[in-house]
This record gives structure tokens, C-alpha cells and sequence, in this order.
């Protein structure tokens, strides 16, 4: 019989604890399936946030760090200094990333770090029960915006990808959103230059992903994705911020 | 092997010790008075094939040590007062997640940004609680440059023998003065044991290595916190170090640390020249805390007294053990002031005249 699918070696046989209708499941299964496409499982150290993704040192089938919150990108230059030829990737979510760890991540761009960083964006804290994160959407309604996020009282959205495409160290900067098939495909394509550029030590990539979270959202799974499509995207435009792949930042 | 006498800062010493210990990776910050420990890696650790960086914070410095000891390479921060009270939040992390590594205070005056004279009033911090959770460090506190030299070495061992963080307290005086320091001619490599832990990539051959310290079942955390608390019982019976100073026949012990004990070694001198009967003991080893000769000297003198560069922190732990056995009195400064030898043959005349 012709095998015509399998699971990743890039997962773990763990079984997520994440919500139904959650994207993570989708992201941690093109960045194993990348990592497995560049046989470089073996050579992998990926560093897990705090947060929903905290857990998925035990899901990623490689060498897992699991960092203080928002540090992932300072632990990441530990490692790659050190290991220089190794792979290594931060999975953050946006709480982490573009609140607490925001001046972690921007330093980690501007030096050109040879990471990647898979930057899970879906405009909440969901491990704490859905409080407004620093990508909340103006009047979205969370549990600490219970009247929708108010520019006067909280300030507006951070766009990353926009953001960090002004550093030089920047070498690859794309959002996507895992709200369709071809979304995801979009995002494994991404994921791929991503790594790609690191593993050509090319300097800092990042990967944001549009993502969903139906329980703290309060809407069905296919609801969310629709969320995701009209909503975030308006807000949060996809494509391309940076693209220095072919020459590199240095 | 030859070994040759150089004059030196106690930071650069601190900086040269920690390369010629192994230490390939350095990540810092500047905050005085410890700058010149980065500012000497930024230069020999390079040239040694090190790594040196400058984060952009104590946080992502001592992040970066996280990341670097996780992968099982020798690695340090230092900082200062401020600065080592940012870095605490990763210290709990990295003292969770059993890894090695070494970080140098070198003590200013708080609180707040204080002052950036010479001070010991970090004592409850490093020594009591670096960090949230059921946890310590080893912390050395060397009182010369070329001790610090030593006990920089003594660190990395110990971090890796123990896997966990270690310590080396020192404060703006030692950092900043000149003193005489020997070397070997010639830098001789440890040979490290292999770490199996190490999150180094696992190239197929085993399965994934995890750094973690989120344990969320209470049973399970609380079992691997009693055995690290095991292996704290191991360190108390192997790595207590102190020095004594005249103690034999005291009927009067000083009990200092760090700089602090060369003043009241200095006033010791003065006052056996007259006569006195009164010596020191240096606690060189602060986790863990020197209990049981302190214990042994309670019972056969008349007084301690503590001389700290504080308004008196290790005092409590000497009270702890001595439990009234005999009294404890305290002479200390704070400020960024330092205790000067007549201040303290001044206390022990007042100590006397109750008597």
C-alpha cells in the first residue's frame, strides 16, 4: 500500500491540550514538518513561552527550552551564540512577544540574530482566560475590556511585522493567516523561508501568524476563522514586511 | 607550570579567572562598579574564542546565560545591586531548571539606585531569596583579589558539579582595588564532564531533551523541590568555607565577610598588639552558612560581634545560631560608607566597659 500521508517527525506523539478549534495545533504542524523537510530535527533547539504554547516543549520533536515570559528571544541568543550552526526558534504568543517581552524581541531583531521566531498572533491571552493583549482590536471585547478595547483607556494595536521590518537586522518578515487551506499552505510556505534564511544564516526571521482562539473569543471554531479573515486582517494586512533572503542583513 | 605576578583590578582578575576557569560565554550589561568585568570580557573573551555579548538588559543578560547553560557551556553574568534585583525572576528559572552557571555581584549601595559606593547590604537578597520559590545559591564572598581569582574557579565547578547556580558576592571595594595576582603562564583547559541534559540538539540519537520548570501537578513539584533540598543537605556537609584569624584563643570573635573582615583583621592587629584577646572568623561561604563553627565558638567566648557594610543582615543568621549563648553585638556602615578600624576598636572598648 503507497503511504500518501504522515504525521510529521517533527511532533511528538503527545496529545495537545489545546482548545477545539485552536490554530496552534495547525502552527506547531508546519514548523515540525518544516524542520523535518530540512532534516535539521536532530539539530533544532526551539524555545517554548509562557502562555497557551508554553507546553509545547513537550510537542516538538526536538531539544525544547522553556523561557521566562516574554524572554524566549534572549534565550534563543544563548544558544545560537554558543551553537552557531544549530537551528534555533522561539514560539510565542502575542502577550508574550509585543507586551512583556517586547523589548526581548526587538533587540533580537536589531542584532541580526540567526533565529526565527513563530509569533502566534490572536489578540488575546488565552492561557489566563482571554485578557486584552497588546493586539486586542480596537472595541474588541475581552475580559479585561469588557466594553471593547477603548484606544483612550488602552492605546491601539501593535503591528509587529510592520514594526520590526524597520530594523536592518531584519531579514525575513511575513504575517499570514491559518484561516483557510490556503492560508495554511501560505503559512507553511512562509514558515520554510523562515528557516530557510536562518539555516543560510541570513539574520532574524519572523513568522506572525493570524490565529484563533473560539473559547475565550466566544465563538464556534468556524465562526473564528471568520474572525480571523474579516476582522484581524483588516486590521493586521498579510503579506511579505521584509525580504532580504537573497543577499542577507550583513 | 610558570606562573607569573600580575597587578590588577578585582574585576578584570574576576573577568581573567573566569576565562582561565573555562567560562566560554559572557552576556552583560554595564552598571557600575563592575563594569570593567564586561568591558574585560568584551576584549580577552573574544580573543579566547569566547562568546561576548551586550544585551540590551540585566534581563535578557541573564536570559542569555539561561539559553547559553542550558545548551551545557560554562557561562556568566555580573552585575550590580540594581541590576542582580532585575536579574532574579531568571535566577528562580535557572535554579529550577538545575542549570549551571555563575553570576558576580559586585555589591553598591541601595536602595533604590543608591549610591555606587561599596556596600553589603545584598546579603538577604543573594543569600535568602534571589528569586520567588524554595530555592538557594550557592554564594561564595571573597575578601581579595586573588582569592576572588580562585573562588571565580571554584564556581564554575561547583555550578556544574551541582547544576545550579553560583554566586560570587563581592562589593565596590574589591571590585575596584589593585592588588597583586598570580597566574599561570599558560591557560589549562578542565575536562568537563559530559552533560547529557544539555539541550544541545539530539541529532536522532536520543529523545528530545527538555529545560523546564513548570511542574503543574503539586506532588510532582513538590517531590523535585525535596530533592533538590536533598542535594542542598549534601552541599551544606561539603562546601562550608571559612577562614580563621586568631580565633584560638579569643575571648572576643569578630564575624565579617568580603572586605569588611580585612578592616576587622586590621583592628584585631591593633588591639592583640595591646594585648587583646580577639580574633576573626570569615564566613567565605555564605550559603551555606558557616552554623556549626560559629556554634563552637558561642560557647567558649565572651562576645561576637558582626562588622557589616549594612545596618546588619548577617547579624541575624550569627543570632540564629548562637541562640543567646552568648551576646552579639553589631558595628556596621551603610550608605556607601565603609567601617573604619577605629570604629571598630571603638565598639569592642564599648563592649568591654558593659562587661
Amino acid at each position: 500500500m503507497k503511504t500518501v500521508f504522515e504525521k510529521t517527525k517533527g511532533l511528538t506523539d503527545a496529545i495537545t491540550h489545546y482548545c477545539p478549534g485552536c490554530t496552534h495545533g495547525i502552527s506547531h504542524r508546519i514548523v515540525g514538518e518544516v524542520l523535518e523537510e530540512f532534516e535539521v530535527l536532530g539539530k533544532t533547539v526551539g524555545i517554548a513561552s509562557v502562555g497557551c504554547s508554553v507546553m509545547s516543549y513537550d510537542y516538538f520533536n526536538v531539544d525544547m527550552i522553556q523561557a521566562p515570559h516574554g524572554r524566549a528571544p534572549a534565550v534563543a541568543t544563548g544558544v545560537k551564540r554558543v551553537l552557531p550552526d544549530n537551528i534555533v526558534f522561539t514560539y510565542q504568543g502575542d502577550g508574550d512577544l509585543a507586551a512583556i517581552g517586547t523589548g526581548e524581541v526587538v533587540h533580537a531583531a536589531a542584532r541580526g540574530e540567526n533565529i526565527t521566531v513563530i509569533f502566534i498572533n490572536n489578540g488575546t491571552y488565552g492561557m489566563t482566560g482571554g485578557q486584552m493583549a497588546p493586539t486586542t482590536l480596537l472595541s474588541q471585547v475581552t475580559q479585561t475590556t469588557p466594553k471593547g478595547r477603548d484606544k483612550h483607556n488602552d492605546g491601539f494595536p501593535i503591528r509587529v511585522c510592520e514594526m520590526l521590518s524597520t530594523l536592518e537586522g531584519v531579514v525575513y518578515a511575513e504575517r499570514t493567516a491559518l484561516d483557510s487551506p490556503k492560508g495554511v499552505m501560505q503559512t507553511k510556505r512562509a514558515v520554510k523561508k523562515a528557516f530557510k534564511s536562518q539555516i543560510e544564516k541570513k539574520g532574524f526571521s519572523i513568522v506572525e501568524i493570524l490565529s484563533t482562539c473560539p473559547t475565550n473569543w466566544g465563538l464556534t471554531a468556524v465562526e473564528s476563522l471568520k474572525w480571523v479573515e474579516k476582522e484581524m486582517t483588516e486590521y493586521y494586512p498579510l503579506g511579505v514586511y521584509k525580504d532580504k533572503t537573497d543577499k542577507g542583513v550583513f | 607550570m610558570k606562573k607569573n605576578t600580575y597587578l590588577m583590578k578585582g574585576n578584570e582578575a574576576i573577568a581573567e579567572g573566569a576565562i582561565r576557569a573555562g567560562c566560554k560565554a559572557f552576556f552583560g550589561y554595564p552598571i557600575t562598579p563592575q563594569t570593567e568585568i564586561a568591558a574585560y570580557m568584551s576584549n580577552k573573551m573574544r580573543e579566547s574564542g569566547g562568546v561576548y555579548l551586550q544585551a540590551e538588559s540585566e534581563i535578557s543578560a541573564i536570559n542569555m546565560v539561561l539559553g547559553a547553560a542550558a545548551t551545557g557551556t560554562r557561562v556568566m553574568t555580573s552585575s550590580s545591586s540594581p541590576g542582580i534585583s532585575l536579574k532574579t525572576e531568571t535566577i528562580s528559572y535557572i535554579a529550577a531548571s538545575d542549570l549551571p552557571c555563575v553570576i558576580v555581584d559586585v555589591q553598591r549601595a541601595g536602595p533604590g539606585l543608591g549610591g555606587i559606593q561599596p556596600s553589603q547590604a545584598d546579603y538577604f537578597q543573594v543569600v535568602k531569596a534571589l528569586g520567588h520559590g524554595d530555592f538557594y545559591c550557592l554564594v561564595y564572598a571573597p575578601s581579595g583579589v586573588g582569592e576572588a581569582v580562585e573562588i571565580i574557579h571554584k564556581a564554575f565547578d561547583k555550578a556544574n558539579q551541582y547544576r545550579m547556580p553560583v554566586i560570587v558576592l563581592a562589593d565596590g571595594i574589591l571590585g575596584q582595588m589593585m592588588e597583586p595576582v598570580c597566574f599561570d603562564d599558560e591557560v589549562k583547559q578542565d575536562k568537563l564532564v559530559e552533560k547529557n541534559w544539555a539541550t544541545s540538539g539530539h541529532q536522532e540519537k536520543r529523545p528530545p531533551n527538555i529545560v523546564n520548570s513548570l511542574i503543574l501537578n503539586v506532588n510532582s513539584l513538590e517531590q523535585k523541590i525535596v530533592d533538590r533540598f536533598k542535594k542542598y543537605e549534601e552541599i551544606k556537609l561539603n562546601e562550608i568555607m571559612v577562614e580563621e584569624y586568631l580565633i584560638d584563643d579569643a575571648e572576643i570573635v569578630i564575624i565579617a565577610y568580603g572586605s569588611t573582615a580585612r578592616i576587622a583583621k586590621t583592628a584585631v592587629d591593633s588591639m592583640r598588639a595591646d594585648g587583646e584577646k580577639i580574633g576573626v572568623l570569615r564566613p567565605i561561604s555564605l550559603w551555606p552558612f558557616p552554623d556549626n563553627k560559629i556554634e563552637e565558638i558561642s560557647k567558649k567566648v565572651k562576645n561576637i560581634l558582626v562588622v557589616e557594610m549594612s545596618m546588619g543582615q548577617m547579624i541575624l543568621d550569627v543570632k540564629a545560631v548562637v541562640q543567646g549563648r552568648c551576646p552579639v553585638d553589631f558595628c556596621g556602615r551603610t550608605g556607601g560608607n565603609v567601617p573604619t578600624p577605629t570604629e571598630i576598636i571603638d565598639k569592642v572598648s564599648s563592649i568591654k566597659k558593659e562587661d
